[in-house]
Formats: structure tokens, C-alpha cells, sequence
């Protein structure tokens, strides 16, 4: 994030499809050298049409893209030699084995990681002469990571690489992109994962109806509820006095959530007594209360009144 | 970090590679490509082979001179019977027996002159009963029988199935091929590396022109040893046209793959390219039995110039100056839709 150089930059990014259906509305985005960036948002949202723009594999309707300072219409193959991809879904060959795609991979590169070194990045050394099709989900998306890390690349983009997988296999991917990180390379991510994008992500933008709707640090994003702690209360009877809770000491914000309020609280110490007291006061009785860390769920929620899977 | 020593092969030798695994670890692949043509080859091999003449079956009406006629037809030749008017005439109209003798004066032979068969019927019965009345032959004759092979059905045939596994190998591996792959979004996955699109489509036509080697000379064996279909003229001169033949239908395979964006499609597609070729190509009988009028376009049908050109050598054994214009036929068919494909050609 120091170096001040940029691995991507586009602008009022557009892309209609059919003059009706607009993917993607007017986006910026600058992306420096090192960093780690995600790109959130529910399904729909335009996240897959923006990176696939980015990655050079359709063209925008209007809008500028420059990627590590080269344009796709005058550089594209010396900029496809520096960049790895990995597709929203890619069903690579069934009757190829790991190590022979990994190879056909590989020759496309004029210099990149050989196969072996690859296999033990992504731990798949023991399926090396495995068909594709024998392996297991978490298995072929370390693959296609591992595909699109074969050309040793500057700009990695990968479109929701744990979509759809077990606990145990995100956990072994993220490890992959953390090793690729730790080597100053910069990544753009795409997920609707909250936990994913905090973990990985030095920088977020949050896409919704193909705009940018927030950007910054998941820290810096979660700050700006006002709080780092959300209590979700249930009444027994009767609503919150939403007015008088929002200005209780430490309560930043108050929502409504299924079943009852989330409020943004900092520092929870000094909300908690202080909404007990309240309630106290007003005769109104707890049915369930609960206190956990905020998520950029809860910012998603905030700023759109929908959760990312909706 | 990066490569050691072993210089990796380029993308192209790496394409074809895959291309070939991809083949042979596909059951049914390997089937339509061997299996289909040899199992057909002895099927059809068998239901037309060669028999000792047949018989023709003749049916005597009953009355005055039956029994002598029914004597003097009675040989290896004819298998004659005396039946009553109505059993004869309904044995005729079901093709039981080709000729209803009536004896009498005139005599009278009752038979469909549009069959064959009933014709060739009535002259032997007539020559048969003549000699036995007394009819003297001006000049002695003798018979000699021979078979010819190269003459035979199954010489036919052959070159025939040759033509046929050649194209529809060729379309299927590389129409429906292609357009599996971007369905799955693997020519998608490619495109977003630096491969060359130019090494994606010439591995599917390195991959055909190989393995050409590889189809002909098991066909061509196959017949040679199970049925003695021979080549008579040059092997080299066979696989030079089966090789021009297999390029002409990958570059029809790749213009039929070049926009659909299911299998389905594609599927349609080649059975619509390749049925009226089928039939009318002379792939099981000969494409001089349509009538004249539609002979210039079945001629014009690349896969018509592909079995005249196997037959010339394989049966007649012609040189390369002989089948010249089907030579030129499947050049330009290979050339022209090679040039519309990469026109039209859809990569996302």
C-alpha cells in the first residue's frame, strides 16, 4: 500500500447490456501496488461484469481501464502474461489429470512457476496425476487458483474464489492468497462473504445496482456505524423507545433487525448498564439480548437496508 | 521460484497434447471413431456377401402339359411347382415365385417386367422348355465364372466407411468439442491468459491430421484382413486424401461451432451438415443411382469427393493426376470454411 504505484485504475466504468439491463453504473476505482482489495456485494450487484471488465475479458459500454499502466487495446498480451485470473466458474477438463493442466497452464506463459512448485502452494502435491474430476470442490477451486498463479503474476484477480465451499477449504484457500500477499503482489478479490473480505482485504468497496456505495479499510467501514459492538435486543412486550435508546451513553445508532433492534454500541461497558437501566426504568422486559462484533454485514445492512444475501 | 531447466513445450504441442488425452480417455469417442466402422463393415460385409447364384422360383398352372413342363424346368436353376390359377397368380403378387408358366398354345409366361429378377425368370424358363421341345442351339457355348475382387460389395463399402469415419470423426472432434469447451467457459478460462488464440484452433487441426494416421490404417488393415479388400493402388496416396478430406471437415466442424453456444446446437447443426452427405455421397451405395438432374450438387458435396477419390485408388487403383478434381473439391471446402469460421468465430 506504500509503494504510491498503481496496479489498476478505471473510471466512470459503464456497461449496458441490451440498452435496458445496466451492470455496472458509473464505477471508479484505484487500486495501488500491494494491496489487497475486495470488491462486495450481493449477487447481482455488477461485481463479476467489473472484474471481468478489469481483467480485459469484455469491454466496458463507457469508461476508462488501466491496468499496471498499460491499456488492454495496445497491450493486451504483455499485460495477460502479468496477470492471473481465475474465473467465477471454471470446470476445467474432467479427463485431465492436475499436473498435466497445471503444465498446459503453464505453456500458455512465456515465464511463470513450474507445476510442482505450484501443486505443493496449493497443497495438492498427492493429486498430481488425479483426473479433475475426482477431485472435491475445495480441491478443483485450489486448482483454478493454482491456474491462475502459473504465469507468476503481478495482479491477481480472483472471482469469489470459496463460493460454495466447506469451512475447512476457504480456510486453506485464504492461506494461499495470504502467501501470495506476503510477496507485495497486489489482489482484487470479489466475494459476498463478509468474514472473507475482513480477513483478506486491506481495502473494501461495497458495490450495489452496479455503483460503489462505500470504500475503505473493513476497520474504517465498520467505524463508521458508530460503533464496534452491536447489541441485538427482544422485547417481551411492547417496542423501543427507539429516540430515547439512540441517545443512551456509549449507543450510536438503532435498527431495526427480524425479531427486533441492532444497536451500534461503544464501548459496550458503558451502553450495556446504561440500556438495562432504561428498560428498567420503562417497565419493559427482556426477552433475549445478545452482544457481538459489528461485521460488514452490519455496514452493508446500514447502507442499503438489505443484507448481501438477500 | 520460477522454472528450472526443464524447458516446458509450447502451447501448442501442449494443446495437442491434451487433445489426444482427452481423445483416448473417452470410451465413447474411441467407439464412433473404431468401433462404429468395423462393426458396420462386418455387418453390412455380411448381409451382402457374395452367395452362390439363387434359384428362381416358378410357379406351373395346373391343366393339360403341367407335368411336362414342370419336368423339363426341374433343375439347379429353377425350383418349379404346379399350383392352380388363383394360388399362382396370389404367389406372384406376393414375389413367392417370378413367373406363372400357363401351358398351352401359345404358351403364356406371367411375370412384373419392372423386376429384374422376374425377367431374368422368364428367359431361363422359356430357354429351359424350348431345349426340351427340340430347339437346337446354332453355336456351342461354354461358361466361365469368375469374382473379381475389387468388384465385390464389401470393395465398396470400404473406402465408403473410410469417407464417412473420416468426416464425422473430424466434425464431432472438433464441432462438438469446441463448443463444449465454451460452454463450460474453458475457451473463456484460456482467453484470460497470453495462450494465442491462432495455437487454440491449429492444436484441433494438428490434432485431426494425426490422427488420421492413426484411423486409416486401422480401417484400411481391418478390411484388408477380415474381408480382402485390398489397395491397389498407393497406401501414401490413401492417406494423403484422407488427410486432405480430414482437414476440409475440421474446417466445416469449425464453422459449425463457430457461433452455437450449446451442444445441442452444435449437435443439430452437423446431423443437418451431415445427413445429406450421408445418403447422397455413396457411403453404402452409389450416388449414380440419384437421378441426373441433382449429380452436379452431389458431386459438388465434399464428402462425395472424398469417397470418389478413396474408391479411385483404393478399388481402381488411380494416381494422383486421376482424382485431381475431387483433390480440388476438398482443398476448397478445407479453405473456404476455415476462412468463414475465423470470420464468424464467437471466443466469449
Amino acid at each position: 500500500m506504500s509503494s504510491g504505484a498503481t496496479a489498476l485504475r478505471c473510471s466512470a466504468l459503464v456497461k449496458r447490456y441490451d440498452r435496458a439491463v445496466v451492470a455496472v453504473d458509473g464505477l471508479d476505482l484505484e487500486v495501488p501496488v500491494g494491496e489487497c482489495f475486495g470488491l462486495l456485494g450481493p449477487n447481482g450487484a455488477g461485481k463479476t461484469t467489473t472484474v471481468e471488465i478489469l481483467e480485459g475479458l469484455l469491454d466496458p459500454t463507457a469508461g476508462e481501464v488501466e491496468v499496471l499502466g498499460m491499456r488492454w487495446k495496445t497491450d493486451e498480451r504483455a499485460l495477460r502474461e502479468r496477470l492471473g485470473v481465475s474465473l467465477q466458474e471454471t470446470h476445467l477438463p474432467d479427463r485431465l489429470a492436475v499436473g498435466e493442466i497445471l503444465t498446459l497452464f503453464r505453456s500458455f506463459f512465456t515465464r511463470g512457476r513450474s507445476p510442482d512448485d505450484l501443486l505443493r502452494a496449493v497443497s495438492l502435491e498427492e493429486k498430481k496425476s488425479a483426473w479433475y474430476s475426482k477431485l472435491s470442490g475445495g480441491q478443483k477451486q485450489r486448482l483454478a487458483v493454482a491456474c491462475a498463479l502459473v504465469g507468476d503474476p503481478e495482479l491477481l484477480f480472483l472471482d469469489e474464489p470459496t463460493t460454495g465451499l466447506d469451512p475447512q477449504s476457504r480456510l486453506q484457500l485464504w492461506d494461499v492468497i495470504e502467501e501470495f500477499k506476503k510477496g507485495g503482489r497486489t489482489v482484487v478479490i470479489t466475494t459476498h462473504y463478509m468474514d472473507e473480505a475482513e480477513r483478506l482485504c486491506d481495502r473494501v468497496g461495497v458495490v450495489d445496482h452496479g455503483k460503489l456505495i462505500a470504500l475503505g479499510t473493513p476497520r474504517d467501514l465498520i467505524a463508521s456505524l458508530g460503533g464496534q459492538e452491536v447489541i441485538e435486543v427482544t422485547l417481551a412486550d411492547g417496542p423501543l423507545d427507539e429516540a430515547a435508546v439512540g441517545k443512551l451513553p456509549g449507543v450510536h445508532g438503532v435498527r431495526h433487525v427480524a425479531g427486533g433492534f441492532a444497536l451500534a454500541a461503544d464501548p459496550l461497558h458503558v451502553a450495556l448498564p446504561a440500556l438495562v437501566d432504561h428498560l428498567r426504568a420503562a417497565g419493559q422486559t427482556l426477552e433475549r439480548l445478545s452482544t457481538r462484533h459489528a461485521t460488514l454485514e452490519d455496514v452493508f445492512v446500514a447502507l442499503t437496508g438489505r443484507h448481501l444475501r438477500d | 521460484m520460477t522454472d528450472g531447466p526443464p524447458k516446458p513445450r509450447s502451447a501448442l504441442a501442449e494443446l495437442t497434447l491434451a487433445r489426444f488425452r482427452l481423445f483416448f480417455r473417452e470410451p465413447s469417442a474411441m467407439f464412433w471413431t473404431f468401433g462404429f466402422p468395423v462393426v458396420l463393415a462386418v455387418a453390412l460385409g455380411i448381409a451382402f456377401r457374395n452367395r452362390p447364384p439363387e434359384a428362381v422360383y416358378v410357379a406351373v398352372e395346373a391343366g393339360p402339359g403341367a407335368e411336362k413342363a414342370l419336368a423339363a424346368l426341374a433343375s439347379t436353376e429353377v425350383k418349379a411347382t404346379v399350383e392352380d390359377a388363383a394360388t399362382a397368380r396370389a404367389e406372384l403378387r406376393v414375389g413367392k415365385v417370378s413367373v406363372v408358366v400357363v401351358p398351352g398354345e401359345p404358351r403364356t409366361y406371367r411375370y412384373d417386367e419392372t423386376r429384374p429378377q422376374a425377367r431374368l425368370a422368364r428367359l431361363l424358363v422359356d430357354d429351359r422348355l424350348q431345349r426340351a421341345e427340340g430347339r437346337l442351339d446354332p453355336t456351342r457355348v461354354t461358361d466361365e465364372h469368375v469374382t473379381e475382387p475389387g468388384a465385390r460389395y464389401i470393395d465398396f463399402l470400404v473406402p465408403g466407411l473410410l469417407g464417412m469415419t473420416l468426416m464425422s470423426s473430424s466434425m464431432w472432434g472438433i464441432g462438438y468439442v469446441i463448443v463444449e469447451l465454451r460452454t463450460k467457459k474453458l475457451v473463456k478460462r484460456m482467453l484470460a491468459t497470453p495462450m494465442r488464440k491462432g495455437d487454440f484452433l491449429l492444436s484441433f487441426v494438428v490434432m485431426r491430421a494425426l490422427f488420421v494416421l492413426i484411423e486409416v490404417p486401422v480401417l484400411v488393415a481391418f478390411g484388408w484382413l477380415a474381408f480382402d479388400v485390398r489397395v491397389v493402388g498407393s497406401v501414401l496416396l490413401v492417406l494423403a486424401v484422407s488427410l486432405l478430406g480430414a482437414l476440409a471437415f475440421a474446417g466445416l466442424g469449425l464453422l459449425v461451432a463457430s457461433r452455437a453456444q450449446n451442444t445441442q446446437t452444435v449437435g443439430g447443426l452437423m446431423n443437418l451438415v451431415m445427413m445429406p452427405m450421408f445418403v447422397g455421397s455413396g457411403v453404402f451405395f452409389s450416388s449414380a443411382n440419384f437421378p441426373e438432374a441433382v449429380q452436379p450438387v452431389l458431386r459438388a458435396l465434399p464428402l462425395t469427393a472424398l469417397n470418389d477419390a478413396l474408391r479411385a485408388v483404393i478399388n481402381e487403383g488411380a494416381g494422383a493426376g486421376a482424382i485431381a478434381r475431387p483433390m480440388v473439391i476438398l482443398g476448397l471446402c478445407g479453405v473456404l470454411s476455415f476462412a468463414a469460421a475465423l470470420k464468424l468465430f464467437r471466443w466469449l
